[in-house]
């Protein structure tokens, strides 16, 4: 055992320490295409002051750390492109506190998006939270760290970042810090009317700190659900259909997505919206003002609601839904990209083009979609090509589609979401230069050394 | 290993739905439990398979250590996102210990494990002859021609809880007037265990050993006190020529239930544990419940994690006699304990002898015996105090 080993099982006990090949090919790569890279350590912290510790351990030794939720950023951003340590914040999973009056609740970094969500519906079942589309297995952390959405995020308030009431962050330097209203009174209820640091590390890849703790947004939970999809042909209505639902205000959540699987759904693009309610009365009064909104766009029998079986409703209205998952299997190969863009809602059509475009270059299969974001102040839309990882051709062409994904998007007018680290080199190269100096600039102060997940938002 | 598998296995693409069992409520695996490396689920386990038919990592300790650690509790299977693969994970880990076994290449407990098993028939190294000293006193018959055979099995055997459960079984199948006999040094070990530790030459020659007494006794049903043995008999036996009628003790009890035995009153809290090898494996989820509800008095409390989603004791797979999961308070038996505790039970009911040992263990670990305690289902009704 070498002295760093030895240093970082006195931290956090030799059990939750790996320098095995076994951790290591494990925690080099994800399920993306981007290249595997080796850590030389595989942390699990138990508590923040252990992070601590292990961040001054790192900074002494320059040794590289990248912090870790639930893996599954697809992209490579918890790939060690440096090596170091790899820190793994799932042994960190407490729910720490649920404030129903003020809705928020207060977890630790690791803790999954399922077991919040279970926790609320067994202790708080009033409340909910805002569920990402990715697996349950999914840290509220990683998610609120590379600006998530989820299933609440067109109807309450935006991005999950949006939703942070507080944070608990080591910052590269090692100082742990509180930001919003916990750094000052005892309550996680929220960010203002203090300076908004959270900022500093929602979109930085973890190339700032670690964030340690999270205050999250709550929200009531119907009893009631139902969902209605729409479909068209017409590409270019999709914005217009997309600002009548919006604007009626009954929407929980609304997503429009293009596949080309099953193939009688070919070409046909649907608008998925999910409803709530407290009674049976209102939800069915909402469907029918979405239906009475579109009125106009299906009296003309071109485009229409889709009749959905129970089997198939069921699909709809989990959160998160398996399907996704399933879709990700579709070439049997085990590799999925889900590369993401926020963009301006009337991009949508042009995007779906493009993305059609580019799968057809390749010959890949693809899945295109968008979810609205905070009543339609922007869409994140999302590419996502399944691959076989067992093909080198295939992750051969859908590195180079995606690499053409994020320049479209850039070119669109968007901007690529969670991207690796050649999608923030075309970010940064088109940001203005006043502006990726201050982020340069932010983070040599909060990182000195450089440990913090080298190789991501760098400016050569 | 199988083309079967090699063809699947590069499929799993880690999403983590295996983790979390179908309600969200708390990692699912025991293993990972323990671990918490990514390296310890599922999916990661899949990963390094594969890594290690490629080529690109090596068949170390480690590894071994990762693969073994395999309770074979299906949850995993229960969560899994993916339709086509989902059956065939817990297939593919016994599969690579196969492997490794065939190599010789595996932990020096399984090793030890199997070498007891080769050697002296049994896991806990004892002489065959004792084999049905647990129902000394009990003037049970030897199978004969019997309707039933009643299956002890190693833990019901040798294991002093297990010994206990086998007698409380026993009492209650003869108070129900209920024509059965035993094989006591004839019986041998069922071999299911054996086959989830991988070693399925000597598991097939186990089955075959049983299936010949079986048959030259003439026995067509079986009562089962372990659900591993029923597990065994229903699922594995048949393919190598051992067609027998199977019953877990549990289902025939229920069957009794106010006919031929009429239980007192329990007045306690009970939080019944499901066994994953009568539960995931064979999907009886409902006549231990049957049982504990038809109780006058007891309250019946069900954990977060139940049924198809209950967490595992850990026991599975081997585990029970390798240890390979080790001590800790991330142990899963412990864990199911606090989770029983969280209920208000004052007793946990199982229905299999190795999750009697192991929650019993793990009760004692927790230090909390003056609020919880472990009891089997035929023990409970004893207790109750027959009418």
């Amino acid at each position: 055992m070498d002295k760093i080993t030895e240093r970082l099982a006195e931290i956090v006990g030799k059990d939750y320490v790996s320098t095995s090949a076994e951790e290591r090919f494990i925690y080099s790569r994800d399920q993306g295409v981007q290249q595997p890279h080796m850590p030389d350590y595989v942390v699990l912290p138990d508590n923040a002051r252990q992070v601590q510790e292990i961040i001054h351990l790192a900074n002494n030794d320059s040794i590289p750390v990248v912090p870790m939720g639930g893996g599954l950023v697809l992209s490579g951003l918890t790939i060690p492109l440096a090596g170091g340590i790899v820190l793994d914040m799932k042994r960190m999973n407490r729910i720490l506190e649920v404030n129903e009056s003020s809705h928020y609740a207060v977890v630790e970094a690791g803790t999954s998006q399922g077991m919040l969500d279970a926790y609320l519906k067994k202790h708080h079942p009033r409340l909910k939270h805002s569920l990402p589309d990715a697996p349950p297995a999914a840290t509220i952390a990683g998610n609120i760290a590379i600006h998530g959405s989820g299933h609440l995020s067109q109807s309450e308030g935006g991005f999950h970042s949006e939703m942070v009431t507080g944070l608990e962050v080591v910052l590269g330097s090692g100082e742990m810090v509180k930001l919003g209203s916990c750094s000052t009174v005892p309550g996680w209820f929220s960010r203002a009317p203090l300076p908004d640091l959270a900022g500093l590390f929602l979109g930085w890849n973890g190339t700032t700190g670690v964030i340690t703790k999270v205050g999250i947004k709550l929200f009531p939970r119907p009893r009631f659900h139902d969902v209605l999809i729409y479909m068209t042909e017409d590409i270019d209505i999709a914005p217009d259909i997309l600002f009548r639902i919006i604007e009626t205000e009954v929407a929980e959540d609304i997503n429009y997505a293009l596949s080309p699987k099953p193939d009688y759904l070919n070409g046909f693009q649907m608008i998925v919206i999910n409803l709530v309610a407290n009674t049976e009365i209102e939800l069915n009064m909402k469907k029918k003002i979405i239906r009475d909104a579109l009125y106009d766009y299906y009296k003309t029998k071109e485009s229409g609601f889709m009749p959905l079986p129970p089997a198939m409703k069921g699909d709809f209205l989990e959160a998160p839904q398996k399907a996704l998952s399933k879709f990700a299997d579709v070439k049997k190969g085990g590799g999925f990209e889900y590369v993401g863009a926020i963009m301006p809602v009337e991009k949508i059509p042009d995007a779906c083009r493009e993305g059609v475009r580019i799968t057809d270059r390749y010959g890949i299969t693809y899945s295109l979609g968008a979810r609205i974001i905070g009543r339609g102040h922007s869409a994140m839309f999302f590419f996502a090509y399944p691959f076989n990882r067992a093909d080198t051709q295939d992750i051969e062409k859908v590195s180079h589609a995606l690499e053409d994904t994020n320049a479209a998007a850039l070119k669109l007018g968007g901007i690529p979401w969670k991207t690796e680290v050649s999608g923030q080199k075309l970010i940064l190269e088109q940001m203005e230069p006043q502006t990726s100096s201050l982020m340069m600039k932010i983070k040599s102060l909060l990182d000195p050394n450089g440990i913090m997940n080298p190789g991501n938002w760098e400016v050569k | 290993m199988d083309s079967e598998y090699t063809d699947i296995i590069h499929r799993c693409f880690r999403c983590g739905w295996c983790k979390l069992p179908t309600t969200y409520q708390d990692f699912n695996c025991p293993a990972y439990l323990k671990y918490r490396f990514e390296s310890f689920a599922s999916g990661g386990r899949m990963w390094l398979i594969r890594a290690w038919i490629n080529g690109e990592i090596e068949a170390s300790e480690r590894f071994n250590q990762i693969l073994f650690s395999c309770v074979t509790c299906r949850n995993c299977v229960e969560a899994c996102a993916l339709p086509k693969i989902k059956d065939k994970l817990v297939d593919i880990f016994i599969a690579a210990r196969q492997d490794l076994v065939d190599q010789g290449n595996i932990p020096p407990a399984v090793r030890d494990y199997l070498k007891a098993m080769t050697v002296n028939g049994n896991p806990y190294k004892m002489p065959q002859e004792q084999r049905g000293a647990w129902a000394e006193g009990l003037n049970i018959d030897r199978y004969e021609d019997q309707e039933y055979l009643f299956y002890a099995g190693d833990v019901g055997s040798y294991d002093e809880l297990g010994m206990k459960m086998a007698r409380s079984t026993a009492r209650l199948l003869k108070s129900a007037g209920l024509s059965f006999g035993i094989l006591a040094e004839e019986e041998t070990s069922d071999g299911n265990d054996v086959r989830a530790a991988g070693e399925k030459g000597l598991a097939d020659y186990l089955a075959q050993t049983n299936i010949e007494t079986f048959n030259n006794k003439g026995v067509k049903k079986i009562i089962t006190l372990s659900p591993h043995g029923y597990n065994a008999f229903r699922n594995e036996y048949p393919a190598l020529g051992g067609q027998f009628e199977v019953y877990h003790y549990t289902q025939v009890l229920n069957s009794f239930l106010g006919d031929k035995i009429h239980t007192g009153r329990y007045e306690k809290k009970v939080a019944y544990h499901d066994p994953c090898y009568l539960g995931r494996w064979n999907q009886e989820y409902f006549a231990p419940r049957r049982i504990l509800g038809s109780i006058p008095g007891l309250k019946l409390a069900e954990m977060d994690r139940n049924m198809n989603n209950a967490l595992c004791c850990g026991g599975g797979g081997g585990n029970f006699f390798t240890d390979i999961l080790g001590t800790g308070p991330d142990l899963s038996s412990r864990a199911r304990v606090r989770e029983a505790l969280s209920t208000g039970a004052e007793v946990i009911a199982v229905a299999c002898p190795q999750c009697y040992k192991m929650l019993d263990d793990a009760v004692k670990d927790e230090g909390v015996q003056d609020r919880i305690r472990v009891s089997d289902i035929a023990g409970i009704i004893l207790e109750s105090g027959m009418k």
